[in-house]
């Protein structure tokens, strides 16, 4: 009982607050999340939406072989609305499969960021000293690098570290471990500024004086202070995070083809792209674009709406 | 200003280091360097011995002290894919990186600037709001796609423009340049606008919004009143004050450019640096991914630090603050 009135309340003071009627006012802001959601539903539920299991090679057939899509071409069949590649993978099944996983590595990437960038951002601003001076020192030669840079490089260490099938298998850890490990630093800085403001306060002082741990003022007391513009950043980097993993994935070092992600569909396709199937790389890349595009757009949104200055 | 350029001399040299312990981190302790040298049937006593003679049982500062030296002499060792000297490979593929960079550049610049003046300047008209839009998609769309669809249109459905390789090269000395001949500068157009178009998104949003912000300051409104031209007020007055933001990113933006050349030449099978690199990370191969990061490391670095010279040149603000005795920042 208590719980049903809690989330009523709740949801009373969220449709009256200023975040949402300036969602409700940008029309871009609510097409885009419709965009998002759609997307992010049919890549979910693609084992009970999608027509295929493109993976399961007892369901494919190499004379569905290279079908254009269905209202383009000669031989397109309704079975395989957006075509089939050359191995009679249905392209519609495996953009929602591959969705699903270009999704799940920019949600856990992020986290792994956000986690990291957090953590060591409280520590760095928290303790200060010597340990502060490493960590931002580390940071800012960091920055110096694209991501994609960092990214690439870590999963090349790796791969210079274990053999090569046992990479296929962890492929997804380590492409996730990779592009999290070159976009903490964003995080760290955010929140160590906050940090530096927040310590002086007078809460965190009663804190310290009533002799909590360090641990537990950083966790419980400065870290919801300072999580509004940590979670900005996560929306923005959602969008890059795709396109890192996409991007890695197009290079051939990201996510193998027996676990196609976006990229790796884009990649596959592009390589029969000169002979006219352009329906194999196309319909990827515009899931791609739409994704990231809608997510970009939410992320502005976001940053504009908890910020008090544009108001 | 002698001591403003000293210190960031030392913060570069600090960047270096820090980049070039973790390059000799990867070459001695991720990759064997002895397994390049030496065949499968060699014997642990062989192997024992180079390693003594290679001095890779020495003390680690004093190995990482011979790496810089060895580094700074564009020696690498070999690669563990070709066995070639690492050196060698990259000074062979720098020059097709290199002038595909500098076209990016020159086309972010030369069609960037523009489109921002000019919808910074009329900033309701309809033609400032579609470059408007378009530069949002442009910032949205990955790299790698961008270069696939000019390939879909320009090569493959209207067979006008190279879809792979430099074309055709000439050799002035140890330079192969794509500038000299006619299929050379074709196969330079699409992998130049693939590579340029998120520097030229991001060149024309900041001078767009400079633009804006610059109208609106009371030494526009003056020189309007001194009665000078719309030419001379847009121009002298108000595109001169963009332009220290402007060279800032379109410098640091010259690093990125080079960094992310890596996709655009996979894309085109551009034979540079990007795909040297690509090559040795799918391999593993340690030498030569040590050694492009050092490099891209340099490099950004000295783009930096021109950068920052620039500044005095374009800003005269900061000539006379140094002189002041108060100092740049």
């Amino acid at each position: 009982m208590a719980a049903t009135e809690a989330v009523s309340g709740w949801l009373r003071r969220a449709a009256d607050s200023d975040v949402w009627w300036s969602f409700k006012r940008s029309p871009l802001t609510v097409s885009a999340a419709i965009v998002s959601f759609l997307i992010v539903a049919a890549a979910f539920l693609s084992p009970i939406l999608a027509p295929h299991t493109p993976f399961d090679p007892a369901t494919l057939s190499l004379l569905d072989g290279l079908k254009p899509p269905v209202l383009v071409g000669e031989g397109g069949e309704w079975r395989f609305p957006l075509g089939t590649d050359e191995q009679g993978r249905d392209v519609l099944s495996s953009i929602m499969y591959g969705t699903r996983l270009s999704l799940l590595v920019g949600f856990a990437s992020v986290v792994v960021a956000m986690v990291l960038g957090i953590g060591l951002g409280l520590v760095s601003g928290y303790v200060g000293g010597t340990l502060d001076a490493i960590i931002m020192r580390v940071a800012d030669v960091q920055l110096t690098f694209p991501a994609i840079l960092v990214a690439l490089l870590i999963d090349g260490v790796v791969r210079g570290l274990i053999s090569v099938q046992r990479h296929d298998e962890i492929a997804i850890y380590v492409i996730v471990g990779a592009i999290g490990l070159s976009f903490w630093v964003q995080y760290a800085r955010t929140v160590r500024g906050s940090v530096l403001v927040e310590k002086n306060k007078e809460y965190v002082q009663a804190a310290r004086v009533i002799g909590l741990a360090p641990v537990l003022i950083m966790l419980r007391h400065v870290l919801p202070n300072v999580m509004g513009p940590v979670l900005v950043i996560a929306t923005i980097n959602l969008g890059l995070a795709v396109i890192t993993e996409a991007t890695l994935s197009f290079l051939g070092v990201g996510l193998p083809s027996t676990q196609p992600s976006l990229g790796t569909l884009i990649r596959l396709g592009n390589e029969v792209l000169q002979s006219g199937e352009w329906w194999i790389t196309v319909f990827p890349g515009v899931t791609l674009a739409l994704l990231v595009l809608a997510v970009n757009l939410l992320g502005d949104w976001l940053r504009d709406a908890l910020n008090p200055k544009l108001r | 200003m002698l001591a403003f350029i000293l210190r960031r001399l030392l913060q570069s040299i600090a960047v270096l280091l820090t980049v070039g312990i973790v390059a000799f981190f990867l070459f001695r302790y991720v990759g064997d360097p002895i397994n390049a040298m030496v065949g499968q049937d060699t014997s642990m006593e062989e192997r024992a011995e180079l390693r003594e003679k290679l001095g890779l049982n020495d003390p680690a500062p004093l190995q990482f002290v011979r790496f810089i030296g060895n580094a700074a002499q564009g020696k690498f060792g070999l690669s563990y894919r070709t066995s070639e000297p690492v050196g060698r490979l990259i000074v062979e593929r720098l020059p097709a990186t290199l002038e595909l960079a500098l076209c990016a550049a020159i086309f972010a610049m030369v069609v960037g600037v523009p489109m921002g003046v000019y919808s910074g300047l009329y900033p309701r008209h309809w033609i400032s709001r579609v470059m408007q839009a378009v530069s949002l998609i442009g910032v949205s769309l990955p790299t790698f796609l961008i270069g696939i669809l000019l390939i879909l249109v320009f090569a493959v459905m209207l067979r006008l423009l190279p879809s792979f390789g430099r074309g055709d090269t000439v050799a002035l000395g140890g330079w192969t340049t794509n500038f000299l001949t006619v299929k050379g500068l074709q196969a330079l157009i699409l992998p130049s606008i693939t590579l340029g178009l998120f520097q030229l998104t991001l060149i024309m949003r900041l001078v767009r919004s400079e633009m804006l912000e610059v109208m609106r300051t009371d030494y526009i409104k003056f020189a309007r009143a001194r009665g000078l031209s719309d030419r001379a007020i847009n121009f002298g007055h108000a595109l001169k004050n963009t332009l220290v933001p402007v060279i800032t990113i379109a410098g640091l933006q010259l690093g990125a450019i080079i960094a992310f050349a890596i996709v655009t030449e996979t894309v085109f099978a551009w034979p540079g640096m990007g795909q040297l690199f690509i090559q040795s990370v799918q391999f593993a191969d340690i030498p030569v991914m040590a050694a492009y990061l050092l490099l891209i490391a340099f490099l950004f670095v000295a783009i930096n630090l021109v950068v920052d010279l620039l500044y005095f040149a374009v800003d005269p603000r900061l000539r006379s603050n140094v002189g002041a005795g108060k100092g740049a920042h």
